[in-house]
């Protein structure tokens, strides 16, 4: 089943109290994305440290409650990890995180827009490219 | 709160198949007409008949199927031209609005518009009337501005009217906004636009599907509406110009059916409007739409317009009760179509529609294809409920009881 019981009490709290919200003064990874079917709107910035590290990660948005916890929570788990890290974090990651909602295909680009963005972000920083792999014919 | 029925509710919601069936168990409230409406069973049996009786392609062959497929297309064209004033020959046979639109910027905008012109459209645009404006002034080297708004959500024409002082070469409007829902003196815009010597454009998308249109009332050189937000099928539409207008324009698309001779170094071309349908046309979804038309002038545009007044100063009162319901567009239901823009609390619209589907509710949310208004609006987003001939006072009272637990679940 999906709808309502997605809203649990965690995804609600990271809504209404999003952790690392922000902009980094310094920052040496910058990614924005949007979601053009919703309008949600997502930013990442990322300071590396040593060791490639996440040495400090924060967010802006816009959106609903889905795709702004996803990112806040997503922003929590990446800080402190290698950039590497980032290549390996997948999708299911991202639902295990939100506690595997039931979401419908539409509200699953929500919930991923954030490792979208984080993705690109890294992967270009990096020198590679992040392909997505939803598109025509393909249900996320 | 009075609920009076100008409609027999029980036989025309017995008319949408789609109505008897249930989403996550519970009845479909359908409230995204505005996006694209049902369709009666009139309109489905229309289509099967065609692809069952009569499948030819049209004004080629001699045979008896395509003389009933050339009478049965000819014969829509002549009603939805007849539905909004217009004669079959000022009627073109398009997708829709967003190609009617395209037409227009392409077959007249490339010949008409130069360097330097000014072309007009307004803040309250769906981006089928913002879009084709940007690149047409983009390719030819002219400015594109837009009439501002009022607070109340109705267009500014102390702005409309400096514009016109530009001398603008088009003036693209809205006859009615698919967001606000506000309706717009087009006869006012068009006659001030027509002696400032622009060229009118209006989209009649979410006004023809509403209430009654008579564009000889108007004159815009320029109408155009789609058949899916009509109770008609998807992939087709109208755009109505002047006969003379259509025939010094240029062509859209060229290929077969839309010339007169093809010769290797030029070809003229076929009469108007046919000089418009290049290609196979979309046959049966035409005559869909007529089968639409009879349905709608059987029920009475007169009274598809009352009923929606109705349901909206009923569903505006009810859902002003809610706390946190913050609604946009005029409060006068008779300047407004049937179609409710709203935010609630701090219950993202994304969100919302997800709580109301688990509750058989079906609304629109997001931008509504109307970025720059979302913006002048200064939300990212709005939920949307908006009525066709099939939506009641219940639909009303489960979008409230909707919003309540969606209010509750977010603890509102």
């Amino acid at each position: 089943m999906s709808g309502a019981d997605i809203y649990r009490e965690l995804i609600l709290d990271y809504y209404r109290n999003p952790r690392n919200f922000g902009k980094l003064e310094k920052f040496d990874i910058d990614s924005r994305d949007t979601n053009p079917l919703c309008g949600d709107e997502v930013e990442i910035q990322i300071r590396v440290g040593e060791g490639q590290k996440i040495e400090d990660i924060k967010f802006v948005g816009k959106g609903c409650a889905i795709s702004q916890a996803s990112a806040s929570m997503l922003t929590e788990l990446a800080k402190g990890k290698k950039l590497d890290w980032v290549r390996e974090v997948t999708k299911d990651d991202v639902f295990k995180m939100l506690g595997n909602p039931d979401l419908g295909p539409s509200r699953v680009k929500c919930a991923l827009l954030g490792l979208k963005v984080l993705k690109t972000g890294v992967y270009g920083y990096l020198g590679a490219r992040y392909e997505d792999s939803d598109g025509p014919g393909e249900t996320p | 709160m009075l609920k009076t029925e100008v409609l027999d509710m029980e036989k025309v919601r017995a008319d949408f198949p789609i109505l008897k069936r249930t989403v996550h168990g519970k009845r479909l409230v359908y409230l995204d007409n505005s996006n694209t409406t049902q369709k009666p069973k009139a309109v489905i049996d229309a289509l099967i008949d065609f692809y069952s009786r009569h499948n030819s392609n049209v004004h080629r062959a001699v045979y008896v199927l395509a003389e009933e497929a050339t009478e049965s297309y000819e014969r829509a064209r002549r009603k939805v031209a007849g539905f909004v004033g217009a004669s079959p020959k000022e009627l073109v046979f398009v997708r829709g609005t967003t190609e009617a639109t395209n037409l227009v910027r392409f077959a007249w905008g490339e010949t008409n518009v130069k360097k330097g012109d000014l072309l007009v459209s307004t803040l309250m645009e769906h981006h089928s009337n913002i879009v084709p404006w940007q690149l047409l002034a983009k390719s030819k080297g002219a400015t594109l501005k837009f009439v501002g708004l009022r607070p109340d959500g109705t267009l500014d024409m102390e702005s409309f009217e400096k514009l016109l002082k530009e001398s603008p070469r088009l003036v693209a409007v809205t006859h009615c906004s698919n967001v606000l829902g506000t309706i717009n003196d087009v006869a006012k815009i068009c006659a001030k636009a027509r002696a400032a010597g622009a060229t009118t454009l209006v989209d009649g998308a979410q006004a023809v599907p509403h209430m009654p249109v008579d564009i000889k009332s108007f004159g815009p050189d320029f109408y155009a509406f789609s058949g899916h937000k009509m109770l008609g099928p998807t992939g087709i539409g109208a755009l109505l110009a002047k006969k003379e207008l259509l025939e010094e324009m240029e062509p859209f698309h060229g290929g077969g059916e839309m010339i007169r001779e093809v010769f290797l170094d030029h070809s003229t071309w076929n009469d108007v409007p046919y000089k418009f349908e290049a290609g196979t046309v979309n046959i049966a979804d035409a005559i869909g739409l007529g089968a639409a038309i009879d349905y709608l002038t059987g029920l009475g545009m007169d009274k598809v317009r009352e009923h929606e007044i109705r349901l909206l100063d009923y569903a505006l009162q009810a859902l002003a009760e809610l706390k946190g319901f913050h609604q946009y567009g005029p409060l006068d239901p008779k300047e407004r179509a049937g179609v409710i823009s709203f935010n609630f609390a701090d219950v993202h619209p994304h969100d919302l529609a997800t709580i109301l589907d688990e509750e058989g509710i079906a609304i629109r949310s997001g931008h509504h294809c109307a970025q720059p208004l979302m913006r002048w609006l200064d939300v990212t987003a709005a939920s949307r409920a908006s009525f066709h001939v099939y939506n009641s006072y219940d639909d009303v009272d489960a979008l409230k009881a909707g919003l309540k637990k969606a209010g509750d679940i977010f603890k509102v």
